[in-house]
């Protein structure tokens, strides 16, 4: 049942936006972010809804599956939206008993779905067109400065690659001690939540316990290979900014400056 | 004393300071371009031999060189550890990345190597273990058999000199086995000193030389048809004779007149037919 499992949602078709340096998606992904909760009035949101159309169709990912990230996050948006309704003192359009409606609610309300919404389709962009070791490279090499300050960015990256590496191994053993539990009259299926979750401890201590062996067993045949931490390390991909990602560059400066732009002007 | 890639002089180890000696007195000199395999059933101190070998764990007493290094010298460490590779049984948790080549640029990476270098490298690692087509998947949609193809490939990109094997086999299917054995032949034969600690005899037919271990120490040292002649004395300690052999024998023993140290079948049918 886990077979067919993809880690992240990563899309692979190959596009300009494929290309991109991780280190630059995540940035501007980043930036992307912040400029979301600048954006103030309708033209703001044209601009920022234009930018994702730009993006999404050189990234050549299908809308829908862009689209389909929001699904997660559709309850999110649904509660901030009622609670920015709500909550919003001024001028009280409707009343239902001690709950009021006011203008500046449903305005509010109203832009917050919407940024949420362009917030997600845009990391979605992030996670669908980068794989989940690049993004992890990424991540590493944009902390990296932080080091001096005692952050360990190479063990994080390190613990986010092993991790990735285990899930689908783990998922396996899980299907496996599953079978193996079932055909011993385990039952994962019936009963309340509490009896369910009563019924998860034979799957997850020797889960549990054969996680701890792997990890021993891991942690060995690394020190075999040589690992000594992250100094001195090297790494065989090199990333390099390059053509793909200047352009990249452009086209989001410009973007950032009209929001900025519009949000001064108007 | 050039000649000798790895020597192990009267070593001796506990685990904990009460418990028995796992390995007992054990004295063995490898020659550089060597396939030796150790047999042994569980408990006989063959895994704990091989990670003496690797300097996981430091000799309770006695001395292991590696190229002349000693292996308690904390100095010599990752030298050690580069000259002489390691590949353990369970295939799955020896991979560290979730791509092929990633996993094997491991070692090199953790060497320091220039990029250019670790490219160059991993490419000859994989073709040299016929992987070169899946460096691009990710290890768990292989097979038992290519996953430890690659943990191999991920010791040869280390440069090793000497890869230290221990029951690479066990948790394979018989095709996997099969796979992992021509490999090691191969390299071997491209002059990889090869240590195999398995416990499958058909396995250790195909060695140079076979080492018997039990109990902690050496019992039985020599070509494979040196050793297993000694059919008595193997079962003696648990293990198993190569069938062939085992037929020849009950074969002599009813009257024929064939040579007792027969270890292949082809060896056998060709003498019968003549």
């Amino acid at each position: 049942m886990f077979k067919n499992l993809t880690i992240g949602q990563h899309y692979p078709v190959e596009s300009p936006v494929h290309h991109l340096d991780p280190r630059v998606k995540i940035l501007m992904t980043i930036i992307f972010i912040i400029s979301v909760f600048f954006i103030e009035r309708l033209t703001g949101i044209l601009i920022v809804l234009a930018f994702l159309t730009i993006a999404i169709t050189a990234s050549k990912v299908p809308v829908k599956f862009v689209i389909k990230g929001l699904r997660p996050i559709l309850m999110i948006i649904i509660i901030t939206f009622i609670i920015n309704l709500l909550m919003t003192p001024g001028n009280v359009i409707f009343r239902i008993g001690f709950l009021s409606i006011t203008e500046e609610g449903l305005r509010q309300a109203g832009f917050m779905a919407v940024r949420l919404t362009l917030l997600i389709m845009g990391t979605s962009l992030l996670t669908l067109t980068t794989s989940p070791i690049l993004l992890t490279d990424g991540i590493e090499s944009l902390l990296k400065p932080f080091k001096k300050f005692g952050l360990p960015a190479h063990e994080l990256a390190m613990m986010m690659t092993i991790a990735l590496r285990f899930i689908p191994t783990l998922m396996e053993e899980t299907e496996k001690i599953m079978k193996a539990q079932k055909s011993r009259g385990a039952d994962f299926e019936s009963g309340n939540i509490v009896s369910r979750a009563k019924n998860l401890v034979p799957l997850l201590v020797p889960l549990f316990i054969s996680a701890f062996r792997r990890a021993d067993e891991l942690a060995m045949a690394m020190e075999a290979r040589c690992y000594r931490g992250g100094d001195n390390r090297t790494r065989m991909r090199q990333m390099v900014i390059g053509k793909v990602d200047y352009a990249a560059i452009a086209v989001f400066s410009v973007y950032m400056v009209a929001i900025v732009l519009f949000r001064i002007l108007w | 004393m050039k000649e000798y890639i790895i020597r192990i002089e009267n070593v001796k180890y506990k685990y904990e300071k009460e418990a028995a000696y796992a390995v007992n007195g054990v004295s063995l000199n490898i020659k550089k371009g060597e396939f030796t395999a150790i047999i042994g059933h569980n408990g006989s101190g063959k895994s704990t031999l091989a990670k003496l070998i690797n300097s996981l764990l430091l000799p309770t007493e006695g001395k292991i060189f590696v190229k002349d290094m000693d292996t308690s010298d904390d100095s010599k460490l990752w030298d050690i550890r580069q000259t002489a590779g390691m590949v353990f049984q369970n295939p799955d948790n020896q991979l560290v990345a979730t791509i092929v080549e990633e996993d094997i640029a491991f070692g090199p990476e953790n060497q320091g190597v220039e990029p250019s270098e670790i490219r160059r490298r991993v490419d000859e690692a994989l073709k040299a273990v016929g992987m070169y087509e899946y460096r691009k998947r990710p290890p768990h949609l292989l097979s038992g058999g290519q996953k430890q193809r690659i943990a191999i490939a991920g010791v040869l990109a280390l440069n090793s000199d000497c890869i230290i094997l221990d029951e690479p086999t066990a948790m394979l299917d018989p095709s996997g086995r099969k796979e992992v054995m021509e490999t090691l032949k191969k390299l071997n034969s491209q002059g990889k000193t090869i240590l195999l600690i398995t416990h499958y005899m058909d396995e250790a037919v195909l060695a140079d030389r076979v080492v018997v271990m039990d109990k902690g120490s050496i019992k039985l040292d020599g070509t494979p048809k040196e050793v297993f002649r000694n059919i008595e004395e193997i079962k003696k300690f648990g293990l198993d004779v190569p069938q062939v052999t085992e037929l020849t024998q009950e074969l002599i023993k009813e009257g024929l007149d064939l040579p007792p140290d027969i270890i292949d079948v082809k060896e056998l049918v060709d003498i019968l037919c003549q």
